[in-house]
């Protein structure tokens, strides 16, 4: 893929099961249009994140990657998303390092309330990166087992 | 690991996905996938021949695991692990993929970009699936008791029809007595019954039936556990009266001499003693003492209740008492708040003493009132010879709130007709629509309108006392523009009533909160699904009813309290509850015990063993959020069905067309 205009990212995301997974969903039941970019996984809560699979899903080649969960304060198990923040800043620190742009790899909050919210936020990062243009770590990097990228993130 | 038949299941679902998504091409493409033995596209796979379709080929092809691609599993996952369990398949090797919500509802303007999305999402379930392993629900017993929050008209129903049925029922109310908004009100729409009249009785039942524990005047303050073992402790504020010798005859609240305005029951226009009951037909009988009026709290004296009172039943020092009780179930019935109109300060609401709100229009109008039922302007004496009401106030308006508040047209022809009634004024209605939609509603609108009140359409935009000529002197006059004659107007009247709107609770985000159930974006509390299911919340075991979950009538309270009823006796019948079996483990053999994991868990599931040297997490407690798992430095805490090889390898699925080049549509 070149970056002539007809780039289309990539975007993986991890959506918490008890509210982002639920504003996607209302997002789809209000049928409110976003770009087809992301391809999203559940997880039960953002605080199951493990910063290895982020690592891995633009390994992948993943253009970007969005963990969107339960607001601060409203995490269906209290204090996951808290969790979250924390990892979430040090996983960022480690990208920087990499090289990465800030835009690539985004946390936000939704609640099942909030399927306009999830849209937007999906169809502005779809721009942010459309500008990046593609990543293709997927080239740089070998693939890896796993179990090895897990310890590395640990370390 | 012995040989994988995933079987593929991809849904038209009608055109609501075959629309957008080129199913039959999903279906031939995820043929190829690794491992995938048959891969079929159907019509609609939640149907009972979709479902057989799954059981059939199960058998046949002996599948060892099963992917469906339709909608949200919040909609049907359930369905189909029931469909692979009758077909002996354990329904944890089952995997959906969403590709309605998340790809054909929104993604309709981009049928390629939505067809790959689906492919991917497929490819991610296909790789996930195969690591995927039989689960075992748990089984845990159910308690047979209730906890109803709330004892307005929908939750003294719920409490009722538990009770009824023989279990016990513990019901908390905040205020001094139950019965909520209904006990304030004079006549009810659209049969003009009597509120009171209707309302006693009931209340009379839930406060002596022997399986209802009413526990007024009291605060739930933390609820622990999960579905069928729930912990609520409960805070059971001082009345400053012994309720074991109280008889409620009232010797009290007759000889204390501090009058204090009632806000509450009264709505600020009549008054009540320090010490009082709210209301005649208060259940409990009980008085309370309020503290902060009460002279002997601030000087040490009086004590006048005390002396009068035939029991001996005040007690000055009682204090809090805080009880825990175990239910096995919740319905939240904390009903709405009123707007308060002092938020358009157009109307003069405060400012203009003639302007009133519709519930203190309830208190006059009500023969137990402040005026024993006469309607009169804010001097107490003078009779109006016209009224203006203003429908719609603080609702159906972007500024304060979006929703429409369901009873004010009904509320606004109930005071038309009371109003013409007791007093012969000329009566205008102010509305926007007219909503007049449940049963009897629309005879009534027709009977108020040949009785003979006005109808003006025209949403009100001033209501002020300065006077443009000599008929307008003295009056309040109503500013607005007529949109059914085009013109715009002033109507002068000598009295206005508000119908002001309900709002949620001003603390209804933090109570959701506690108990698990979610507020939607106009913050009253969220149904699990808002046709099939509005009665249950996100939270097992926690159901809402009433007009806490949205704007309604007594008719519909009731009948959501009945329902939210029904859905507690069904799981106390059943005995006992499966509660998922996603929850973590710890692979002692491999645990370091560094006791990271502790540390992490909000629900303090996991114990360090001292002996063994290793953590261990205990599956009762354990929610299965994977926050442990995910902060486990040794990754020897297994996450069951969010397991690390699941995740990978569905991240390694969905991006199987950037890794091999194999997903563009032709
Ligand atoms: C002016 C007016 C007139 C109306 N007239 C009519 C009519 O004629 N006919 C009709 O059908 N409908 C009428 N309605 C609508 C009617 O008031 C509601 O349908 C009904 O009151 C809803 O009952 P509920 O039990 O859900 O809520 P509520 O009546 O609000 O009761 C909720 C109860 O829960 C308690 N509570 C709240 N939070 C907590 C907590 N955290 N812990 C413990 N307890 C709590 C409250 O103190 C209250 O007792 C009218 C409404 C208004 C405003
Ligand atoms: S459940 Fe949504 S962030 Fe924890």
């Amino acid at each position: 893929m070149s970056d002539n205009g007809t780039f289309k990212p990539v975007i993986v995301g991890f959506l918490c099961n008890w509210c982002s997974y639920r504003a996607a969903d209302l997002a789809g039941t209000s049928r409110m249009g976003y770009p087809a970019t992301l391809r999203d996984i559940r997880i039960m809560c953002t605080g199951r994140l493990d910063p290895t699979f982020v690592l891995r899903a633009l390994q992948k080649g993943a253009d970007g990657v969005l963990i969107m969960g339960c607001h601060p304060g409203q995490c269906h198990y209290q204090e996951g998303n808290y969790k979250a923040i924390r990892r979430f800043a040090l996983l960022k620190r480690t990208l920087r390092q990499l090289g990465l742009e800030e835009e690539r790899v985004q946390l936000h909050w939704a609640s099942a309330a909030e399927g306009v919210r999830f849209a937007e936020t999906v169809t502005r990062m779809t721009k942010e990166i459309t500008a990046l243009g593609p990543l293709d770590w997927s080239h740089n990097w070998p693939n890896e087992d796993p179990y090895a990228l897990e310890e590395a993130a640990h370390e | 690991m012995s040989e994988q038949r995933v079987g593929v299941y991809v849904c038209h679902c009608g055109h609501n996905i075959a629309g957008t998504v080129d199913v039959e091409h999903v279906a031939e493409w995820s043929a190829n996938l690794p491992n995938v033995v048959i891969s079929r596209d159907n019509k609609f796979m939640c149907a009972s021949t979709g479902q057989e379709q799954i059981e059939e080929d199960i058998k046949e092809f002996d599948l060892t695991h099963v992917v469906v691609a339709s909608c949200s599993p919040h909609m049907h996952e359930k369905t189909f692990r029931n469909a692979c369990a009758r077909a002996g398949l354990n329904p944890y090797l089952f995997e959906m993929a969403n590709i309605r919500e998340h790809a054909s509802w929104v993604h309709a303007s981009d049928k390629d970009g939505a067809t790959n999305k689906a492919k991917s999402l497929v490819s991610a379930a296909v790789h996930r699936v195969i690591h995927q392993e039989p689960l075992q629900p748990m089984q845990v017993d159910i308690r047979p008791e209730t906890l109803v929050v709330g004892g307005g008209i929908a939750g003294i129903q719920t409490a009722l029809e538990i009770a009824d049925a023989g279990y016990h029922v513990y019901l908390v109310e905040r205020e001094p007595s139950i019965g909520g908004h209904m006990a304030m009100f004079d006549k009810t729409f659209p049969t003009l019954d009597c509120s009171a009249c209707i309302l006693t009785p009931k209340m009379f039942d839930a406060g002596s039936h022997p399986h209802i524990t009413l526990l007024s005047y009291s605060e739930v303050e933390q609820v622990d556990g999960y579905v069928g073992n729930f912990t609520v402790r409960v805070r059971r504020k001082a009345r400053h009266v012994d309720e074991d010798l109280c008889t409620g005859c009232g010797s009290c609240w007759e000889k204390c001499p501090i009058k204090v305005i009632d806000t509450v029951f009264e709505a600020g226009l009549g008054s009540r003693k320090a010490i009082y009951r709210p209301f005649p037909q208060a259940v409990p009988k009980y008085p309370i003492i309020d503290v902060e009026n009460c002279t002997y709290y601030k000087s040490g004296k009086c004590r006048m209740c005390e002396k009068v009172c035939p029991t001996e039943a005040i007690r000055f020092d009682q204090e809090d008492e805080i009880l825990e009780v175990e239910v096995g179930n919740i319905v939240l019935a904390t009903g709405f708040q009123l707007f308060d109109p002092r938020r358009i300060p157009n109307y003069g609401y405060g400012r203009l003493e003639n302007v009133f709100t519709n519930l203190e229009f309830e208190r006059l109008s009500n023969a137990a009132g402040p005026t024993e039922g006469k309607i009169v302007l804010r001097d107490g004496v003078t009779e109006p010879e016209s009224v203006a009401i203003v429908h719609c106030v603080g609702s159906r308006d972007k500024n304060y709130n979006s929703h429409c508040s369901a009873i004010c047209c009904m509320a606004s022809l109930k005071f038309a007709h009371l109003v013409m009634e007791k007093t012969g004024a000329k009566v205008y209605n102010f509305y926007i629509d007219m909503r007049s939609i449940s049963k009897g509603y629309e005879e009534f609108y027709h009977r108020i309108m040949e009785e003979g009140a006005s109808f003006i359409r025209g949403k009100v935009s001033e209501i002020t006392d300065a006077a443009h000529t000599p008929e307008e002197e003295g009056k309040l006059i109503l500013v607005c523009e007529d949109t059914l004659i085009g013109r715009p107007r002033r109507v002068p009247v000598d009295m206005v009533i508000l119908s002001a709107g309900l709002e949620p609770r001003a603390d209804a985000q933090e109570v959701g909160y506690m108990f698990g159930a979610g507020c939607g974006d106009t913050g009253f509390f969220t149904e699990r699904h808002p046709k099939l299911d509005p009665v249950a919340t996100v939270t097992e075991g926690v159901f809402i009813a009433g007009a806490c979950q949205g704007a309604k009538d007594i008719p519909d309270s009731v009948a959501q309290g009945a329902a939210a009823a029904a859905r507690v006796l069904a799981t106390i019948s059943k005995k006992q509850v499966n509660l998922e079996p996603v929850r973590a483990e710890i692979d002692e053999s491999r645990c370091s015990g560094c006791r990271i994991c502790n540390n992490m868990c909000p629900y303090h599931a996991i114990d360090f063993i001292e002996a063994d040297g290793v953590s261990r997490v205990n599956p009762a407690l354990c929610k299965g959020c994977g926050t442990c798992v995910a902060a486990c430095p040794s990754q020897v805490i297994n996450g069951a069905h969010f397991t690390f090889d699941q995740l990978i390898a569905e991240i390694d699925g969905i991006m199987v067309d950037v890794t091999a080049g194999a997903l563009e549509v032709v």
